[in-house]
C-alpha cells in the first residue's frame, strides 16, 4: 500500500516550549485518520508541518515519499482553522479563486458538493452561519484532487445536523487513492468514519492504532480511551 | 433490505461486526432473500455514515464464512444456500442461548430449574396465543 504521509521523529519548538516532541508516524492511502488530542497539545502545529507552512524544528516530514515543499504542497489540501475565504466574496467567488489558485480543483466536483451542501453560488460568504461557512470551507477543501486532505477541527461549533452532513460529504467525497487526516476532540458522532486514531498530549505521540482493533481488544469506544487518555491534563 | 437502513451503533464494539449481524438478522428474517444482490460498498457507507473501508471489512468477512457472495463484475449476493441460512440461523439462536443460560446462572438458577422456567413460559406464551 502506498504511503501518503510520514513523520521521521519531528519536533518544533516555539522558543522554551515544545509543541511537537519527537512524532514519528506514517499514512497510508485510502485511510480517514483521527488526530486526537485536547487543546493545545499540537494538533494544528502537526498539519501546519504537513501542510508546509510551518518549518519543524526537528526532523523531517514526507508526502507521497517526497520533503515537504513547493511540491508536495501541490499534492496537499488543508483546511486550517481559520477561513480561507473573504468577507466581500460571495460563494461563487471562492469557487473560482480557488479553482484560479489550485490546478488540482475540479469544478464539476465542487458544484455537485455545493448541491450536496445546500449552499448556493450567489449566498454571501460574510452572512453565511457558522456551519455554512464550515460546509463551504469543506467543499473547497475536498473539491481538489489532492492526495492529503488535512481538516483542522472540521465540526468544531457546528450543531449536531450540520455534523451530520460534514460527515457525509467526507465519506462521500473522499477517494481511495488519498488519505484524510482530521483533527478534533469531539467524538462521538466522528468516531465511526475513523480507520485510526493517532493520539498526542502534550506534543508527544501517544498511540497510533486501527479504531475497529482498539474496539475488539479494549472493548471501548475512542471517546472513552479519549477520555480516559487525557483525564489528567 | 430496502429504503433507507439504520443501525444503532455501540461505539464500544467493532462497527464491521455490528454490521455483518445486522446483515445476518436481515437475512433470517427474509429482508435479505437467497440470491439477492447486496448494496455496494459505497451506497452502505454513506447509508450508515460510516468510513467504506469497515464496510469492506464486513463483506470480506461475510464472504469468508461463506454468506454472500462475488460475481465477477456483477456485484456482491447473498448465497443461495438455504442451509447456509439455516446454519447462520442456528448459530444466532446459540448466541442467544448462551447468554440466556448464562444470565439466569448468574441469577442463581439451577440447569433443572431453568429447563423448567423455559418450557413453563414457552406454554405460557404459546397457550396465550391461542
Amino acid at each position: 500500500m502506498s504511503q501518503i504521509l510520514k513523520f521521521h521523529n519531528v519536533g518544533k519548538s516555539y522558543g522554551v516550549k515544545k509543541a511537537l516532541d519527537d512524532v514519528s508516524f506514517e499514512i497510508t492511502a485510502g485511510k480517514i485518520v483521527g488526530l486526537l488530542g485536547s487543546n493545545g497539545s499540537g494538533k494544528s502545529t502537526l498539519m501546519k508541518i504537513a501542510a508546509g507552512v510551518a518549518q519543524p524544528t526537528a526532523g523531517h516530514v514526507e508526502v507521497t515519499g517526497m520533503l515537504v515543499g513547493s511540491k508536495t504542497k501541490g499534492l496537499t489540501s488543508f483546511m486550517p482553522d481559520s477561513p480561507l475565504t473573504e468577507d466581500w466574496m460571495r460563494v461563487a467567488d471562492a469557487l473560482s479563486f480557488y479553482n484560479d489558485f489550485y490546478a488540482d480543483f475540479d469544478a464539476g466536483k465542487a458544484r455537485d458538493m455545493l448541491d450536496f451542501m445546500k449552499l448556493s453560488g450567489r449566498d454571501r460568504v460574510s452572512a453565511l452561519s457558522k456551519g455554512m461557512k464550515e460546509r463551504l470551507q469543506l467543499t473547497l477543501v475536498l473539491s481538489r484532487n489532492a492526495k492529503l486532505y488535512m481538516l483542522d477541527e472540521p465540526i468544531g461549533g457546528v450543531d449536531p445536523v450540520a455534523r451530520g452532513k460534514i460527515l457525509d460529504a467526507i465519506v462521500e467525497y473522499y477517494n481511495e487513492d488519498s488519505s484524510i487526516l482530521v483533527s478534533t476532540h469531539l467524538l462521538n458522532d466522528i468516531e465511526r468514519i475513523f480507520d485510526e486514531v493517532v493520539l498526542i498530549r502534550e506534543g508527544k505521540l501517544l498511540l497510533h492504532e486501527d479504531v475497529e482493533s482498539i474496539r475488539l481488544n479494549r472493548g471501548k469506544s475512542i471517546d472513552e480511551l479519549f477520555k480516559e487518555v487525557y483525564a489528567e491534563c | 433490505m430496502r429504503g433507507s437502513v439504520t443501525i444503532e451503533f455501540d461505539n464500544n464494539l467493532p462497527i464491521y461486526l455490528q454490521i455483518m449481524n445486522f446483515m445476518k438478522k436481515e437475512i433470517i428474517v427474509g429482508n435479505l432473500k437467497a440470491g439477492d444482490k447486496i448494496p455496494s460498498v459505497r451506497e452502505l457507507a454513506s447509508e450508515l455514515q460510516i468510513n467504506p473501508n469497515t464496510v469492506q471489512r464486513t463483506f470480506q468477512e461475510l464472504e469468508r464464512e461463506m454468506i454472500v457472495e462475488t460475481k465477477r463484475g456483477l456485484g456482491r449476493y447473498v448465497t443461495s444456500e438455504e442451509s447456509k441460512i439455516m446454519e447462520i440461523k442456528k448459530e444466532m439462536a446459540g448466541e442467544l442461548l448462551d447468554r440466556f443460560i448464562q444470565g439466569m446462572q448468574e441469577l442463581g438458577f439451577a440447569s433443572d430449574d431453568i429447563v423448567s422456567i423455559v418450557s413453563e413460559a414457552v406454554r405460557d406464551t404459546v397457550g396465550n396465543k391461542e
